[in-house]
Formats: structure tokens, sequence, C-alpha cells
């Protein structure tokens, strides 16, 4: 038992307790949710120790107990620098996420609560999950809850956006596993540091074209959570439905479960196949980085338009990840908890906006700095947080995508580049309509400012965005540690010398990137 | 000479389950005539969960020395018993959720239990018949107190259709089962399974024979499967059936009528495998994906559960394509896995029916969540078992059998299984949302406390269906050794 079976197995427990809380006694269920949250997320911290002061890349906190016999599924945990942060991120999104529901939430108000933890369980546990099975297990669990986050206390259309959601999922999910049968008939094993030890030694090797569709069950699946343009439109449509602690846990978390397995499951198992697959990938990446930034530049809906910004935002993070540098990783793993920091942000003070004045249009805004200056402030930092100024953490991990998509193919670049000056079309051009100009009489009489705990949800998330921004030694090392090993293992096979002499005249991997980078923000500065 | 056709004692220990069920159900038809005071009517269903928890004593017993009995008529091994223990575990189920059922509509006649005692004795015999004049035996033993269940509230006319369609159908379709063990009695010139398998092993009897006869008898066991182009009276019967009927309908027959599918063609048919195979391989496509695209269309949640039983029955066919013994162990597994699943839904269906069956459509389970939360959880684990997710038994059923397919390198019938559970989700979905999405209506209002044996049905059920789902081991590493390979 480690302090990580017990982060993981907390809100499992949590989701019991708080099913044990009586109906008639809110009250009890969000002190309870927040209690149980936040002790995991103190719980989480302790995850931090071992990364420190260092960057260790092997397994941290490692667990690996027989679950089933036959076939042997195991129960396997562990903790690296990719799913450190992601499962911190977890961790403090929900009690973020209980804060905000505190008021909005009106009924079934308990089983509200015992569905986010429900869902913090699942999510969690795809992160540290290290047996194929395992992890499919976690992958599907996590459905559940957010499938009735939305579908009971959504919006109008909430049936149709988590019914359209689960199907999604679950038909990604079903090529997910097919492929993972294979690979278990193949190498007699789901563990997934075994399954790679085979890969690496040779003993296990599939077929080209095998090879190329194992690839594709698992990428499908991710593709449809990431969500990889075309297989987004499920995106909109549950955002635009979910409660705003669905939306936020949503975007800043479920959708990295795409990413992470991109990462951690595509690149390595299938090396060959990955980098066949590479042009494709990267085209439709930022066909998604355009697509969901010029969408987003149309929409009136303010909750539509930050999910079409995820769109782009995510694109980004897979062009960095079919990079196959080591900036372009570091860079899409930093995405990833930028966006779930500076969207999940996003996604709360549109939730605090909806709450005052029921709408989600942006016409029915303008001028609401007037009466709400603090609101104000905090989405205008939100705001440049997301499309990209220095010394705000999305700017990093921009940057740095863009810098490995520039040493594989610098025509990407060209066209990814303008995803990020769309972005600050569409989000100043929405800054603007709503909060500047004469606020209106029902706008100026419905907009008081933000809350003790509104303030107190949305603090967090901002510290992190200039922290993230500015300290990014904190995050960094252990990052590029773990990335430097996983493009060591989805190295292409027969490209594997001609790396090796290529590496001579380039940056070496892995030690440079965040020198580097702090060059290049003191001089934007 | 005829001291060996003596049975020895051993033999009477390997029936000791069939025996123990009918002493019990003529026990019970014979109090039923004695009994005339209502009240005292209540003891038949104890009586005949004792008699269950006998034979279920019984089946274990008799596989503490597993062999053949009365001529290699019957044969007791770990895969006759995991059968045997099954079907009568369904019918405890059953029973529990009857008791209550057939009080509310005014019925509490004995025979009733003494007829699923009965079709329970056919389905232990079909488990462990090793011999095809046996199967034909059990199965009308089972069949017949089956159409008689069917119709039991006899004042209803949907129970009257669906009890007629039953027999009309089924007899027509046991009459293909006939047919072709007369036809294998012709080319190999025994009934015997371990005879035929062994005739067509040496290759002397022409392949195309057997090949008919294998064929008629898989449309005849496709009937009691209800897998396509067969599956057209399920719907029917399921929806006309009173619930609890249903729940074992849909369970205990579909899981022996498996059982001799899988004895028979993987032992007498197993060397003809290759011309087979292919029909199978065919029947079990399109027995799913009937199942789950009709079942999308369903606005009667019996049917719906109707249809999703055809789908399922499609899953175990992937498992008989397999052909091999992990094929033949996962679906030992599904069937488990389903019947605690499907018999725990009926039984909340039954239970939010009310009077006459008023409440069936899948509105009137709106809002079942917030006026019977208990109630809807527990459907909720049955239909996420049903659609496949972690944690479930239905999700190890399915994972168990689409590795045996894969591993009998049926790529493309597993891809497209899979694709099909997806599809199948849209609809269970379906339930969820009217449960948990909806506002109540008048059906989910008042709804007086289920009974404590109904409650005991669904909750034993539910927490069957969760353990396999958790330690699939338990039962799986039985079915492994027991498997027929």
């Amino acid at each position: 038992m480690t302090l990580l079976d017990l982060v993981l197995f907390l809100p499992l427990i949590g989701f019991f307790v708080l099913l044990l809380v009586p109906k008639d006694n809110p009250q009890a269920s969000r002190m309870g949710a927040l209690v149980i949250s936040l002790g995991i997320f103190v719980a989480s911290l302790g995850l931090l120790a071992p990364y420190w002061f260092a960057a260790p890349t092997g397994l941290q906190f490692t667990t690996n107990v027989s679950w089933i016999d036959y076939p042997p599924i195991r129960y396997h945990v562990g903790l690296d620098g990719l799913s450190l942060w992601l499962v911190l991120l977890s961790t403090l999104l929900t009690p973020i996420a209980v804060l905000v529901s505190w008021k909005s939430v009106d009924h079934r108000i308990k089983e509200f609560f015992a569905f986010l933890i429900l869902l913090e369980f699942g999510l969690i546990g795809v992160f540290i999950a290290l047996d194929l099975f395992l992890f499919f297990t976690f992958w599907e669990v996590s459905l559940v809850p957010m499938y009735f986050l939305i579908g009971i206390w959504g919006h109008d259309r909430r049936i149709y956006a988590a019914v359209k959601f689960f199907l999604y999922t679950m038909v990604g999910s079903m090529l997910m596993l097919t492929a993972i049968i294979y690979i278990y008939n193949k190498s007699g094993t789901f563990d997934y540091s075994e399954i790679l030890s085979q890969i690496q030694s040779g003993r296990l090797t599939f077929d080209p074209h095998i090879q190329m569709l194992l690839f594709l069950g698992f990428f499908i699946a991710f593709a449809i959570k990431v969500p990889l343009f075309p297989l987004h439109t499920w995106l909109p449509d549950a955002h635009v439905e979910a409660p705003t602690a669905g939306s936020i846990m949503l975007a800043s978390v479920m959708l990295k479960m795409g990413t992470y397995g991109l990462v951690r499951f595509c690149l390595p198992l299938f090396p060959g196949a990955a980098h066949a697959s590479a042009p494709w990938v990267v085209a439709l990446a930022i066909c998604g980085i355009l697509y969901g930034a010029l969408v987003a530049l149309v929409q009136p809906n303010m909750k539509k338009l930050v999910a079409y910004s995820s769109v782009s935002h995510l694109g980004f993070v897979v062009l960095g990840i079919f990079s196959f540098t080591q900036q372009g990783l570091d860079g899409a793993v930093y995405q990833m908890l930028n966006h779930g920091v500076s969207t999940g942000a996003l996604f709360m003070l549109v939730g605090f906006m909806y709450e005052r004045r029921h709408s989600l249009e942006i016409a029915a805004y303008g001028g609401v700095a007037t009466p709400a200056p603090n609101l104000a402030t905090v989405f205008l930092i939100t705001t440049l947080a997301s499309v990209g100024l220095p010394t705000l953490n999305n700017f990093i991990g921009e940057y740095l995508v863009l810098q490995g998509a520039a040493q594989a193919n610098f025509t990407w670049v060209v066209f990814a580049a303008l995803g990020v000056i769309f972005s600050a079309c569409y989000m100043l051009w929405l800054y603007q309509r709503a909060f500047y100009g004469k606020a209106s009489e029902s706008v100026s009489h419905h907009m008081p400012d933000l809350t003790g705990r509104e303030w107190a949800a949305i603090i967090p998330l901002v510290i992190l965005m200039v922290w993230m921004g500015t300290f990014t030694q904190t995050f960094l090392p252990s990052i590029t540690a773990q990335n430097a090993m996983i493009l060591e293992q989805s190295r292409e096979p027969q490209a594997q010398a001609l790396k090796v002499d290529r590496a001579v005249h380039d940056t070496p991997p892995g030690s440079e990137s965040a020198p580097v980078l702090a060059a290049e923000a003191s001089r934007a500065r | 000479m005829l001291d060996n056709f003596m049975p020895t004692s051993a033999e009477y220990v390997r029936i000791l389950p069939e025996t123990i069920l009918t002493l019990v159900g003529v026990l019970i038809m014979f109090l039923e005539a004695v009994i005339t005071d209502d009240e005292k009517k209540s003891i038949f269903a104890p009586l005949s969960i004792l008699g269950l928890a006998g034979a279920l004593a019984g089946a274990i017993m008799a596989y503490g020395d597993p062999g053949p009995a009365f001529q290699n008529m019957l044969i007791v091994d770990g895969f006759a018993t995991f059968f045997r223990v099954l079907v009568i575990g369904v019918g405890i189920l059953a029973v529990l959720s009857s008791s209550g059922y057939l009080r509310r509509e005014n019925s509490r006649g004995g025979e009733f239990y003494a007829l699923i005692l009965f079709s329970i004795v056919g389905q232990s015999i079909m488990a462990s018949a090793n011999e095809l004049i046996m199967i034909f035996i059990g199965i009308e033993i089972s069949s017949i107190a089956s159409y008689v269940l069917a119709g039991y509230l006899r004042d209803d006319a949907r129970n009257n259709e669906s009890a007629l369609k039953y027999f009309l159908l089924g007899s027509f379709a046991t009459a293909f089962l006939l047919y072709g063990v007369a036809w294998i009695y012709g080319t190999t010139g025994s009934t015997n399974l371990t005879v035929i398998h062994r005739a067509l092993l040496t290759g002397s009897e022409p392949v195309a024979l057997a090949g008919v006869a294998a064929a008629l008898i898989f449309v005849g066991f496709s009937f009691k499967i209800s897998a396509v182009p067969f599956q057209s009276w399920a719907p029917d019967v399921y929806q006309g059936a009173p619930a609890p009927v249903t729940a074992f309908l849909s369970t205990g027959p579909k899981a022996a009528a498996f059982a001799v599918l899988l004895r028979v063609f993987m032992t007498a048919f197993g060397s003809i495998s290759s011309s087979w195979m292919p029909l199978v391989w065919g029947v079990a496509l399109a027995t799913m994906t009937v199942g789950n695209f009709a079942a999308i269309l369903q606005s009667n949640i019996k049917r719906l559960l109707a249809y999703s039983s055809i789908a399922h029955a499609g899953y175990v066919l992937v498992a008989v394509t397999a052909n091999s013994g992990d094929g033949s162990a996962a679906a030992m597994f599904y069937l488990a896995a389903y019947a605690l699943t499907n018999i725990g839904a009926f039984a909340v269906v039954a239970f939010v029916s009310r009077k006459g069956e008023k409440f069936v459509r899948l509105d009137d389970f709106a809002g079942l969540a917030q006026r019977q939360p208990g109630m809807a959880a527990m459907l909720t684990v049955f239909m996420l078992s049903l659609i496949g997710v972690p944690l479930t038994g239905g999700f190890f059923g399915k994972f168990y059998i689409f590795k045996a397919a894969l591993d009998a390198h049926l790529v493309w019938l597993t891809v497209l299984g899979l694709l099909n559970s997806a599809v199948a989700a849209y609809y269970y979905l379906r339930v969820l949302v009217v449960m948990y999405f909806k506002e109540p209506g008048e059906s989910v209002e008042n709804i007086p406390p289920a009974g404590a044996a109904l409650r005991i049905a669904v909750y034993a059920s539910a927490l069957g269906t969760v353990l396999l789902g958790i330690f699939p081991s338990w039962v799986l590493n039985f079915a492994t050794k027991a498997a027929i390979r």
C-alpha cells in the first residue's frame, strides 16, 4: 500500500461515504465533498516528494499485485514524470469543481457530488494504470460518472449530449479493446512494462500492417477523446450542455486522457506505425488548430467558443507529440497542463457569468467590467493566458511545440502558428464584446462581483497560470526526463542509426530545452 | 447379462439433482390438491427453494464422483455440473422474484413452482446428457413446462398468445432437431455423442451427410437460443409472458440449450468443425446485429430486453465459433454473468410493472431514480453489465469471448462484435436516460415497497454481477477446468 494507492482509492471510499449522507441535508453533501476532495489533494501533494529535487525517470510508488489469475491481469500502478502532473491536475480540479458547484447545482445535490468524486477515481486510475487491462477498466469507468453529470445536471439538450459523449467514446474503446486483446494473445501479458521490454528486446514484433491496425485501434480511441479533428463533434455538445463543474473536469482532465494515451501507449508500443502515420496525424492536428480557431471566431455562444478553442489547443498538443522531438513532446505535455488550468478557468468564469445572467450568449453581455471589475480582471488574465502571452503558461507550451515542430518540418509551423494568431482574435474579441462598452440596464443590475467562494475557486488557477509561465523549472525537468525516455523507446527501428548520427549536429535531446526556453522567454519580455 | 443393465449406486447419485427436483415438484402438486386455504399456499415458494437448495447440494455431491451413468446416456463432469448449478441458481432467483408477483396477480398456485422445478429437471438433464435422445427428452421436459409457464396467467390475453406462439414454434424447432438426430443415426448408426465423434473421426462416414445432420440439429438449437433467423418468437413470447417467467425463460433454458449446443458441436461434430464453423460464424454475426439494431427501436422494456437477449445469444455464438477450450469456458462464464444480470433486470421490471403489468413501457421508468433510488441503482448495474462496462460480469464475459475469438483468428468477427456492443450501448443507455434524466411520472409514484424475496433476488443478482466483474477468477477458473475442448 503506497501513497499512490491511497490517492487512488480515497475517491472511491469518498464516493460511498457521500452516498451515505442523508438526502435532505445538502450542506453536508457539499461540505463532505469539499473535505474529501481537499483531503485527496493534500495527500496527492505527497506524490511530489521524489520529484522535488530530482527528476527520476523510473516509476515511483509502484504496486504490482495479481488481480485476476487467468488471463493474468495485474493491479499494477505507478507514477512517472508524465502521470504525476496529470494526477495532481485531477486532484486539484476536483475540489475546485466542488466549490464551483456549491450553489449552481440545486437539485439532486447528493448524487452530484458523489458522481464528481467517483469521476476523480476513474481519472486518477487512467493516469497511473500500468496494465493495459487495468487502464481500459479505468478508461471506461470514468465514462459513467461523466455521463450522469452531463445527463442529469446539464442544460436543455443534455440527454442528446450525454448519449453522444458515451457512444463516441464507446466506439473508440471497443477498437482499443480489440487491439489490447490482440497484443495479449501475442505477448501473453497485459503488463505495460513487460510488453514494452518485449518490444524493445525484439521478442515481440508485429508485421507492419498489423502494427498499423493495432496503432489505429488505440489511436482512434484516443483521438476521439482528445478530440482530434474530424472526431471532435461530440465535444461542443458535451461542453455546452454540461454543468460548469462537468465542463471543467471534461476540458481540463478528461481530454488529457486522450493525449496521455497517445504519449504513453501509441508512441512506445507502435513506433513504426506512429512514425509512418505522423504526416497525416499532423495534418489533422493542424486542421483542428485552424478549424477550431475559425469556428470559435464566429460562435455567438461563450461556452461553445471555449469548447472550439479547446479543439484548437488540443491540436497543438497532438502536433507536438507527433513531431517526435524533445521540445515538441515537452511542449505537448506542458500544454496539456496549461490547457487544463486556463481552459478550466475559462469554463469556470463563463459558468460564474451564466449563474448571474442565465445566458451563454455573448450578445447578452457587454460592459460587464463596470459592475464586476474583479471578474473582468480575472477573465482578462485568463484570456491572456489562453492566447499565449509570455510570462503566462500557454506561451511556454505553444512555443515549445512550435519549436519542436520546426525541427521536424518548418511548413507545419507556418500553418500552426496561424492558430496562435486566431486565438488572440477570438479571445480578445470575446473579451471586448462581453466586458467593454456600456453596460446595459440588465447587465449592471445582475452582475455582482466575485464572491469569496468564487475567489477561492479561481485564485489557485490564476496563481498557477503565472507560476507555470515563469517558474517552468518546477515542472519541466521531470517531464523532460520522462519524455526523453519515451522518445528513446519510440524511435523508428530502422532509423535508429540515422538518428544517432543526426543527434551530434542537433541540439542534444532533453538537457537543453529549459534553458533555451528561459532565454527565449526573457527576450520576449 | 442383465447385471450390466442394473445401475450402480454411484449412478443414482449422478442423477441426484433431477431426482430431488422431481420429488419436490410432485410433492408440491400433491399438496396443491390437499391445501385449500389460500393463505397456506405461501409455503410453496419456500418449499421449492428448499428443493432447489437440495438439488444444488445434490449437483455438487454428484460432482464428487464424476463419470458416466446409465450406459453413457448421461455424463457428470465439470461442464455438466457448471450448468446444473447455473440452472438451479437461476431457478432460485426466479422463485424469489415470482412469489410477490404471483400474490400481486392473485394467482398463488403451487403448480407454478412445480412447473419451474420440472423445467429445471429438463435443463439439468440437458446439461449432463451425452446422448442425442437424452438431449431431446431434456429439451422436451424443459420446454413443455416452459410453454405452460409462459401462459400461466390464463386470464391474460397476452399470456395466452405468448404460450401459443412459444408452443407452436418450439415444437416446430424440435421437429428439426429430431430430423437431424434421425439423419445422424442413419449416418453413423448411433445417437451417442462419444460414438458419433469416433465414427466421424475415422472419416469412413460421408462428411456431407453428417454436415446436413449438424445443420438440422443446429436449426433446432437455434430456435431454443433464439438465434437469427429463428429469433422471431422471442420478442412476442418474452413480452407476453409474466415478467418473472420471462426472466426465467431468457436465462435458464437458454443456458441449457447452449450447454447442449457446445457439447454436441464440440464433441460429436468436433472433427467436422470446418464444415459448420462458417455457418455459426454467419449466424453469430447476424444474431448480434439483428438483435442490437432491432432493440434500438423498442419502446417496451420487455421487448427491448428480448432483443437484447437475442443479441447476447449472438455473442455466445461467437464463443462457439471459436471452437476451443477457451471459447467454451468463455461461453460458460458469459452465460453465468448474463443469467445473473438478466434475471435481476427482469425482477426490477416485474417490480415496476405493477398489477396486470400496466407499466412496461420504457417511459414508465421515468424518474425511477428519484422515487426508488435503490432499485434504479441496481437496474443501472444490470444495464452497465449488459453494455459491458468494466467491473461488471458482463464485461468480463465479453472480454473472454472476444479473447477466445481472437485466439481462433476470428479478427473480423471480433471487431464487428465489439462494434455491435457499442451500438447496444445506445439502447441500454436509454433505460438509464429515462430513469435518471426524466422527471417522475404517474407510473413511479406510490410504488408499494418491494417484497423481501424480490429484494433479495435483485440485490443478490446485482452483487453477483459486480463480484463476477471484480473477481472473475472464482468462476472462470472452474469454467476453464471444466470446459469442453
